[in-house]
């Protein structure tokens, strides 16, 4: 089987910084890591492949070149070939965007169109802009079968069968191949880098795919290959009154709390 | 044709339309007003007719059923075929559908297919009086600020919103409205071999934080999981749920279907009591149109205190404790004043 593992780097702390003026992330303080979810992903396709003979594990990223450390440490942890989309036509991409080039991308690693021996696994949404549409997205434009949520993942002959996790509980779908899963934390527990692993790692190379390379012109990637634009990044304000009490000895801030609770009949 | 009007995207689950429908057509009922064009809903799913009515009620202009037995489901490419079919036939301007599991899916694909912009989880949509733009506002990359998007070009102009971040508006019985049933327009070849194969009800993932009057929600400054009970002690007074932090869900403290936030859940009860937590932009976009927010936090500058009608600076050690005492001795008051 044939698994194509899409990897996002992003910054190692869950409360990153914005530049006001430009709006973009600073990046500085922190260690970029692999998306959490996507170390899922990558741990749902690491189990695929020990679990079927002749399978591969291909990783896929797109991102500046330190982002060849998480493919890196992705090759470190079992796969076995690595992908990035690397160069500075790609900047500025929204999601639409990214996913045009990560799908274009996947059948040039591929070598050919996607076929009932392949599935695309990647995390449900990344930690940095949370948005989760760029799966789906791959999806519809390589026109194969799609399951979001996934916390299960079980392969039969020509198909595969998942559980999602939805609102009011879970779902078992059954979806022909090729497919693309994003996956939830539920999944798996996200394995470790082998010394054997590290010693590939340091050996392998991590080719870099340009705009050119996957035929798109400059229209379709970047900023300009993008529908949308950020036009403005603010604080919020928040139009309440807030009535702000220092806590006291004799007690009047709470006392003022439980009469705001009796006015509004929670007690 | 040019591109005009609002189309919301209603959800059905089990064969009902669920509330989220509402609270999008109040919001599309606005951009709609205010750009002096129609409201449109589609809904796709099996045996949605009695719905229609209520949903021109609750705002609608014309309303889309697409009602078929293959369509019971959710099924992503199936629902992706007949919505882009519908909004190439009817062409509107904006597409606004709700953030959940199904929206958050359907969406992107409808996006992709259509080679249009999308935006994810929005939590306040405006238009843009001089362009007659659509503007989409959501937290922006996990820090402090908020993010507002447009579609300068590309058609139509697309949103995700997040569930209960609006009030549905009241039903207006005599409102008009037209109502079209149709079966599914697109061969589902394509999608042979894809279908549901079970569902399992499961209500230990619905805490249903979401549907309460009153929630009472603790972070990370409750200091450990021994701590935390205070918050479920203050909740079980007060008849509320328990909500929190990713932080408090990270940390083990409590589980996930309790998460209050951008990744978590949106609430807008009546009352949001916020303990030990200082109001980062993902928790207060998922609390902010509470009806009454409370914080007791020891941090004067806590951004929790700039959503908040009332707030205690203080050690919430001795705050929250002093008011479980003070809640009890006012129940049992009014309880011996009863008698």
């Amino acid at each position: 089987m044939n698994l194509f593992v899409l990897l996002k780097q992003v910054p190692g702390t869950s409360n990153v910084k914005m530049d006001e003026k430009t709006g973009t992330m600073v990046r500085t303080d922190h260690e970029n890591v692999i998306n959490p979810l996507d170390e899922n992903a990558l741990e749902a396709a690491l189990e695929l492949k020990r679990s079927i003979d002749g399978s591969k594990v291909t990783v896929v990223s797109m991102g500046p070149p330190p982002a060849s450390r998480a493919l890196k440490e992705a090759i470190a942890m079992g796969a076995d070939e690595a992908h990035l989309l690397c160069h500075r036509g790609f900047a500025g991409s929204d999601t639409l965007a990214t996913a045009r080039a990560l799908a274009l991308a996947i059948e040039h690693v591929a070598g050919r169109e996607l076929g009932p021996s392949d599935l695309v696994l990647c995390g449900e949404r990344a930690t940095d802009g949370e948005t989760g549409q760029v799966g789906p997205m791959i999806s519809a434009m390589l026109d194969i079968a799609v399951a979001t949520y996934v916390r299960g993942i079980e392969v039969k002959e020509d198909h595969v069968v998942v559980e999602r996790v939805v609102e009011e509980g879970f779902e078992r779908v059954r979806l022909p191949l090729p497919a693309l899963v994003t996956v939830v934390k539920d999944i798996n527990q996200p394995g470790f880098p082998t010394l054997a692993g590290k010693l590939a790692a340091k050996a392998a190379p991590v080719p870099l795919l340009t705009p050119d390379d996957l035929g798109l012109t400059r229209d379709t990637v970047g900023l300009s290959g993008s529908p949308t634009r950020v036009v403005q990044v603010f604080r919020p304000k928040f139009a309440r009154d807030t009535v702000l009490r220092q806590q006291d000895s004799g007690g009047a801030a709470v006392d003022s709390l439980v009469d705001l609770l009796i006015e509004k009949e929670v007690i | 044709m040019e591109y005009s009007g609002v189309l919301v995207v209603g959800e059905q689950r089990g064969g009902s339309v669920h509330s989220v429908t509402y609270e999008l057509l109040a919001r599309g009922r606005t951009l709609a007003d205010k750009l002096g064009v129609g409201l449109a809903c589609v809904v796709i799913g099996h045996e949605l007719e009695a719905f229609g009515r209520e949903i021109v009620e609750r705002g609608a202009d014309i309303v889309y059923l697409i009602d078929d037995p293959c369509l019971e489901w959710f099924i992503p490419r199936r629902y992706s075929a007949e919505l882009a079919a519908l909004i190439e036939q009817i062409r509107p301007e904006i597409v606004l559908a709700a953030a959940t599991t199904a929206g958050r899916t359907l969406m992107p694909h409808v996006a992709a297919k259509l080679d249009t912009g999308l935006t994810a989880d929005c939590t306040g949509l405006d238009i843009d009086d001089k362009e007659r733009l659509l503007l989409q506002t959501r937290p922006a990359i996990g820090g402090n600020v908020m993010a507002t998007i447009k579609t300068p070009s590309a058609r139509p102009q697309m949103a995700t919103v997040r569930p209960k971040s609006a009030r549905p508006l009241p039903r207006d019985l005599g409102r008009q409205g037209e109502i079209v049933v149709r079966a599914a327009a697109c061969d589902d070849a394509q999608c042979a071999g894809e279908c549901l194969l079970g569902f399992v009800r499961d209500t230990s993932q619905d805490v249903s934080v979401q549907d309460a009057e009153i929630v009472v929600a603790g972070g990370k400054g409750l200091k450990s999981r021994d701590n935390f009970r205070m918050v479920e002690e203050l909740a079980g007074l007060l008849g509320a749920a328990v909500g929190a932090t990713r932080d408090v869900v990270d940390l083990g403290w409590i589980g996930y279907p309790h998460q209050i936030g951008l990744s978590g859940k949106t609430v807008s009860p009546r009352l949001y009591v916020a303990i030990g937590l200082s109001g980062t932009i993902q928790h207060l976009a998922g609390m902010q149109t509470s009806e009454t927010i409370v914080a007791i936090n020891k941090d004067k500058d806590a951004q929790i205190f700039r959503v908040a009608d009332y707030g205690i600076v203080g050690d919430l050690f001795e705050v929250v404790p002093e008011l479980i005492d003070k809640i009890r001795a006012a129940k049992n008051a009014r309880l011996c004043g009863a008698r």
